[in-house]
């Protein structure tokens, strides 16, 4: 099933043009990677699928982003709420550091207290592959957590607010191989669930991650395939210049 | 050709694989056509080159079996280079069954020694320049990445399979009429079976030569292997 379609978006930072017509479906319970060199685009375009992109200085876009059929830049549409909705982890793990691990991921919910947030807590850290590893320190600080641990304490911020799409932009950069291995495999679980848009750099983690693959270039998107398809017998030449390393 | 890649060195490794195979291809063909000379000029010398010439071809398979591993592991190569160095893998095995065949052949040379001459029948020889040709367009094709040309290769094969048969009823009908030369003739039927079977191997090799260039795998799909 599709879950978002993007149709003819165009994005602007002030004048510049920075994607140019992207037209695509995003799959319910795949993993989509974007795939794509540096400045391209890839993380205006995520942006825009939970309207993050209109938060930066002189943004503005054209065209449409439909989730389940609603365009999300309807006028009623609330974007605090949308983005409990389409949720977001960041390159670098972005714990607060004055909060403790539970706060960490209580910290998207309500701040009122409730009895259940415990429960909540529980359950998304345990999603996030991380509970065995935190139960007994829930109230130390987020940052004392390693790199890995804390990206993993991100993903379990976002999965606590019962989001239906989590966007990545780059999540394993910072990771070791190991910590990359657990993000990576926690990807595969929460695929059943969840429709996870995936922004990466690593081509062969792209290659490992996700169902369907999109190439951009230059703010265009230049092949959107099957990720089998894409890495191993790509439509365009410009694609199979970038996937076999002939640049420039 | 497309554009270079970016890094030099894995731009290297990539071409100093395919000259290897290009090498390898080369001295399986000069097997092919020293051993049915052989057996033309009842050269027992020449015979005996093909078979040492062998150990060559099979160090060769070696070698670019570990330069093949040594460039998935390091470079984990994608789309046509991934193609490209997979399918090179499975080329060198068709060549090294190839150059097995002609030292099959080679030692037919030596056998009919002992027995009663016979003339090298004509379907044979036309066989040999048919294999030893597609043989020499399949490596082409791979170098110049050539899909029409490789596509040339299949066509080919049917003329040698259509020799062949056309070959074995006639050994049938000569060995019918004298006995003496049931032995030698069946020696000659076999090196027809293994030119018939270069000629598969070389079919193989352009139907992976097509997969690497279009990425369209037409193995088993058109081709009923007789
Ligand atoms: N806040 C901003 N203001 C102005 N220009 C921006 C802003 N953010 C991004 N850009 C520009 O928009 C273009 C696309 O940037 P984007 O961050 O989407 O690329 P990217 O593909 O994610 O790159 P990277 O792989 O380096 O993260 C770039 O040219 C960038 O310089
Ligand atoms: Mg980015």
């Amino acid at each position: 099933m599709i879950k978002f379609e993007v149709k003819k978006l165009s994005a602007w930072y002030r004048d510049i043009k920075v994607l140019d017509g992207i037209s695509m479906p995003i799959l319910e319970q795949q993993v989509t990677a974007i795939i794509g060199p540096s400045g391209c685009g890839k993380s205006t375009f995520i942006r825009c699928l939970n309207r993050m992109h209109e938060l930066s200085e002189g943004a503005r876009l054209e065209g449409h982003v439909l989730l389940e059929s609603q365009n999300i830049y309807a006028p009623k549409v609330d974007p605090v709420l949308l983005r409990r909705r389409v949720g977001m982890v960041f390159q670098k793990p972005n714990p607060f550091p004055h909060l403790s691990i539970l706060d960490n991921v209580l910290s998207g919910l309500r701040l009122t207290r409730r009895p259940k947030n415990l429960e909540i807590a529980e359950s998304a850290l345990r999603k996030a592959a991380l509970w065995e590893e935190v139960k007994d320190r829930l109230h130390k600080p987020g940052v004392s957590l390693s790199g890995g641990q804390q990206q993993r304490l991100c993903i379990a911020r976002t999965l606590a607010v019962d989001p239906e799409v989590i966007l990545m932009d780059e999540p394993c950069s910072a990771l070791d191989p190991i910590a990359t291995a657990r993000i990576e495999d926690l990807i595969h679980e929460l695929r059943k669930n969840y429709t996870i848009v995936i922004v990466t750099h690593s081509m062969q983690q792209a290659a490992r991650v996700s169902n369907k693959t999109a190439f951009f270039l230059g703010g265009l998107l230049v092949e959107f395939s099957d990720t089998s398809q894409l890495f191993t017998s790509p439509k365009d030449t410009r694609t199979e210049d970038y996937i076999t390393g002939k640049f420039g | 050709m497309s554009k270079l890649h970016t890094d030099r060195e894995y731009e290297n490794e990539l071409n100093d694989l395919r000259s290897r195979l290009a090498m390898m291809a080369y001295e399986v063909q000069k097997m092919i056509q020293y051993a049915v000379l052989s057996l033309q000029k009842s050269d027992t010398k020449l015979a005996e080159e093909v078979i040492l010439k062998d150990h060559e071809v099979n160090r060769h398979e070696v070698e670019m079996d570990d330069l093949c591993l040594v460039i998935l592991a390091r470079r984990q190569p994608l789309g046509a280079d991934l193609r490209f160095v997979t399918i090179a893998l499975k080329m060198v095995t068709d060549l090294e069954r190839i150059g097995d065949l002609a030292v099959s052949i080679a030692n037919r040379t030596l056998k009919l020694q002992k027995m009663p001459a016979i003339q090298i029948p004509g379907n044979i020889l036309e066989m040999t320049h048919g294999v030893e040709l597609m043989l020499q367009l399949a490596i082409e094709s791979f170098l110049d990445a050539d899909a029409v040309k490789a596509e040339s290769v299949l066509e080919k094969d049917d003329r040698i399979d259509e020799l062949y048969h056309q070959l074995f009823r006639t050994l049938l009908k000569e060995m019918a009429r004298n006995e003496s030369l049931i032995e030698p003739l069946v020696h000659i039927q076999s090196v027809a079976k293994w030119l018939e079977r270069i000629g598969d191997h070389c079919t193989n090799l352009a139907e992976l030569v097509v997969f690497m260039v279009r990425g369209e795998n037409i193995r088993h799909m058109n081709h009923a292997k007789t």
